[in-house]
C-alpha cells in the first residue's frame, strides 16, 4: 500500500483575486476513500477538477503514483471522473456511452465486449444496453456514469456530488453500494460532497475544507469527536457553543472557566494557550442528558425546556439553562416532553464531552 | 365566442391573406394558357414548364446559383459555427463588439454591402463573376447561421465535453465524437437556410455578377419581354416550392433532438 499514492504539493488555484484553492498540501493513501468536505465556494470541487486536469494550478504540483500530472492534458491522467450532472452522452446508448473510452486504449474486440459486461454487471445494468439516456433514471444515469468511468480502470476515480441529484432513500443505498464497490476493485476514490453525514458514512479519511484551504484532515470519527478549530466542530454534526476562558495550564491538563457553568480542569488535547479569552467550548446535544432528577455527573444544571421538536429516532429539546445566555439544544432517545412537569428539568453533562476550541 | 377574439381572428386572416395571396397568383397563372396575368383564367396548360426546361440560359443560372449558394452556405456556416461555439462557451474581452461585428451585415443596406464590395474588387484589379457573388453571399449568409447555432450550442451541457476529454479523447476527438453529432441539426439547418438566402438574393448579385447570372438575375433579365414572362411564372413557382420545403425542413432540424437535450437539462437541475 502506497501511502503517498496522490500528492497535493503547495497547490493553489486563483480565479482573477479569488482564491479558490489556497496553498493546499496533502497526500491521499492508494486504495483508500478519501472524501473533500465542505460547504459552496469552500474550493473542493475547483481542487478535484485540479486533479481530473480541466483546471491547471496557479503554483504548486500534483503527483500520482509517482509521475507528476501537474501539467497533462484530462486525457493523458490517470483519473477519471464522475460528473455531478452524470454527463451521459445523449445520442449514445448506453453500451456506446461505456465503450466511448475504450477506443484510444488498443484493446482487442473480445476484450471491449468482456470489459464493457464485466463493468454492466458490477453495475448492475445488465440488460439495459441498448437504452439512451433519456429513458434512464436518475440513480441508473448514475450507474452509467460510474460505468463509464470504472471501465478504463482508472488508478483514481474521481467524482463530483455524484449523489447530490437523487432523492435521499437511493441516496443512502447508493452510497452502501459505492462504498462496498470501493472495497471490493480497490481503487481509490475521491469523493466531493458538500453533505457531511455522507463523507462521515463512506470515507476513510475526510478533508474538511473552508475558503480553500484544508481545516482538518483525519478520519470520520476523529472529525466529530476531535474537531480541530470551530468551523469543524460547527460544520460536523450540530453542536453547542459556550464563552469560555482558559486559566492555568500544566500541560496535559487546563483551567477553564465557562460561562455560567464555572471553572473546571479538562483535558488540553489541542495545545491551547493558558490565561486566553480567545477560546470557546463545544458540547454535542447527544452528549448531554436531560432528566427529571438532578444526577451525579460532573455538571448537573437547573433548566427549563422552550421548546421540542421530535425527530422520530430521537427528540430535540432547546433549553434555557440557569446562568448562560442562550439556547442549548440537547438530543435524547428516551423522553417527550410530556414527561416534564412546568417544562423543568436537568441537564447533565461530562467533562470529557467538554472540547475546548481556538476562537480562530 | 366574445366580439374581442373575432376581431383578432379577421385581423389574423387579412394578415396572412395580404401576406400570400399574391404569391398563390404565380402558381395560378403559370398554369394559364395565355401570355398575359389577367383574369378570366384563359384555360390549363403545361406548356410554360416545359418551355422553362428548354431555356439552357436558365440551366446555366441555376447551375451558377446553386454553386455560389453551397459555397456561401458551406463558408458561412463554418465560420458561424466555430464563431457560435466561442460565444456560448467562453467569456472574453471584446465579445460584444465581436458579436455585433458578425451581426452587422444584418443592419448594412444591402446595397452598400453590394457597392463596397464592388468598389473594391474592381480597384484590386479583378474581373466580376460569381466569385465576388460568393464572397458578398458568405458574409451576408454568416449572421443567419450564427442565429441558429447560438439558438442551438447555447442549451449545450459542456461538460460532455469534459467528459469526453476525461474518457481518454483529445479537443479534435471530442469534437467528432460529442459536440458535432450533437450541434448536427443545428448546422444542418444553418445550412439549408444560407443557401436558401444566397439563392434568392438579388442585390449583391446584381452588382457583382458581370456576365455569369444568377438565378435571380436571369429572371429580372426575362421579365422585360412580355412574351417571355410564362415561363418566369413557372419558375417562380417552383422555386416558391422548392423554398418553402427547404425552409420548413430547416426549422423542424432546427428543433430535433432539442426536447432530448432540455430533458437532460431538467433532470441536472
Amino acid at each position: 500500500m502506497n501511502n503517498s499514492f496522490i500528492q497535493i504539493n503547495n497547490i493553489s488555484k486563483y480565479f482573477k483575486e479569488v482564491k479558490a484553492v489556497d496553498d493546499v498540501s496533502f497526500e491521499i493513501k492508494e486504495g483508500e476513500f478519501f472524501s473533500l468536505l465542505g460547504p459552496s465556494g469552500c474550493g473542493k470541487t475547483t481542487l478535484l477538477r485540479l486533479l481530473a486536469g480541466f483546471e491547471y494550478p496557479t503554483n504548486g504540483n500534483l503527483l500520482i503514483d509517482g509521475t507528476d500530472i501537474t501539467a497533462l492534458p484530462p486525457d493523458k491522467r490517470p483519473t477519471n471522473m464522475v460528473f455531478q450532472n452524470y454527463a451521459i452522452f445523449p445520442h449514445l446508448n448506453v453500451e456506446k456511452n461505456i465503450q466511448f473510452g475504450l477506443r484510444k486504449l488498443g484493446l482487442s474486440n473480445d476484450e471491449i465486449v468482456n470489459r464493457v459486461k464485466d463493468v454492466l454487471s458490477l453495475v448492475k445494468l445488465e440488460g439495459y444496453e441498448e437504452r439512451f439516456s433519456n429513458q434512464l433514471s436518475g440513480g441508473q444515469r448514475q450507474r452509467v456514469a460510474l460505468a463509464r468511468a470504472l471501465v478504463r480502470q482508472p488508478k483514481v476515480l474521481l467524482l463530483d456530488e455524484p449523489l447530490g441529484a437523487l432523492d435521499k432513500k437511493l441516496r443512502d443505498e447508493m452510497q452502501l453500494e459505492l462504498r462496498t464497490l470501493q472495497k471490493n476493485i480497490g481503487i481509490t476514490f475521491v469523493f466531493v460532497t458538500h453533505d457531511q453525514q455522507e463523507a462521515i458514512s463512506m470515507s476513510d479519511r475526510v478533508a474538511v475544507m473552508n475558503d480553500g484551504k484544508i481545516q482538518q484532515l483525519s478520519a470520520p470519527n476523529e472529525l466529530y469527536k476531535n474537531p480541530k478549530n470551530i468551523f469543524v466542530s460547527d460544520f460536523i454534526g450540530e453542536t453547542n457553543f459556550l464563552k469560555a476562558e482558559t486559566k492555568s495550564s500544566d500541560g496535559e491538563y487546563i483551567n477553564i472557566s465557562i460561562e455560567g457553568l464555572g471553572e473546571f480542569k479538562i483535558k488540553n488535547n489541542l495545545n491551547i494557550a493558558a490565561n486566553s479569552s480567545d477560546v470557546v467550548c463545544s458540547i454535542r446535544p447527544e452528549s448531554m442528558m436531560i432528566s427529571k432528577v438532578k444526577s451525579d455527573w460532573d455538571i448537573c444544571l437547573d433548566a427549563k425546556i422552550t421548546q421540542t421538536s421530535y425527530l422520530g429516532e430521537m427528540t430535540r429539546f432547546y433549553v434555557q439553562a440557569k446562568g448562560i445566555n442562550k439556547t442549548i439544544t440537547v438530543s435524547s432517545q428516551h423522553f417527550d416532553n410530556k414527561s416534564f412537569e412546568n417544562n423543568e428539568c436537568f441537564i447533565s453533562i461530562s467533562l470529557e464531552d467538554i472540547s475546548l476550541l481556538n476562537k480562530k | 365566442m366574445n366580439e374581442k377574439n373575432n376581431t383578432l381572428l379577421i385581423y389574423t386572416l387579412l394578415y396572412f391573406g395580404f401576406l400570400y395571396v399574391p404569391v398563390l397568383f404565380l402558381p395560378i397563372f403559370s398554369f394559364n394558357d395565355a401570355n398575359y396575368m389577367s383574369f378570366p383564367l384563359a384555360g390549363f396548360t403545361t406548356e410554360h414548364y416545359e418551355e422553362m426546361w428548354s431555356k439552357r440560359n436558365l440551366h446555366k443560372a441555376l447551375w451558377a446559383s446553386i454553386k455560389v449558394g453551397v459555397v456561401a452556405s458551406v463558408i458561412s456556416t463554418t465560420i458561424a459555427l466555430f464563431a457560435a461555439k466561442a460565444f456560448a462557451r467562453y467569456k472574453f474581452r471584446g465579445q460584444k463588439i465581436s458579436y455585433g461585428g458578425i451581426m452587422m451585415p444584418f443592419l448594412i443596406p444591402e446595397i452598400i454591402l453590394a457597392v463596397a464590395i464592388l468598389i473594391i474588387w474592381i480597384n484590386l484589379g479583378f474581373k466580376l463573376g460569381l466569385v465576388p457573388v460568393t464572397i458578398g453571399h458568405t458574409l451576408f449568409c454568416t449572421p443567419f447561421a450564427m442565429l441558429i447555432l447560438i439558438a442551438r450550442i447555447e442549451g449545450f451541457d459542456f461538460s460532455l465535453e469534459e467528459a469526453s476529454r476525461d474518457l481518454g479523447e483529445n479537443a479534435w476527438g471530442t469534437f467528432f465524437r460529442v459536440s458535432f453529432p450533437l450541434y448536427l441539426p443545428g448546422i444542418v439547418a444553418a445550412l439549408l437556410l444560407s443557401f436558401i438566402i444566397s439563392f434568392d438574393e438579388f442585390i449583391l448579385a446584381f452588382f457583382l455578377t458581370g456576365s455569369d447570372a444568377t438565378l435571380p438575375m436571369y429572371m429580372w433579365g426575362q421579365m422585360r419581354f412580355v412574351q417571355k414572362l410564362p415561363h418566369v411564372l413557372a419558375l417562380g413557382a417552383v422555386i416558391i416550392v422548392f423554398t418553402t420545403f427547404i425552409v420548413l425542413l430547416a426549422f423542424w432540424l432546427r428543433n430535433v433532438g432539442q426536447g432530448k437535450v432540455k430533458k437532460d437539462i431538467a433532470v441536472k437541475l
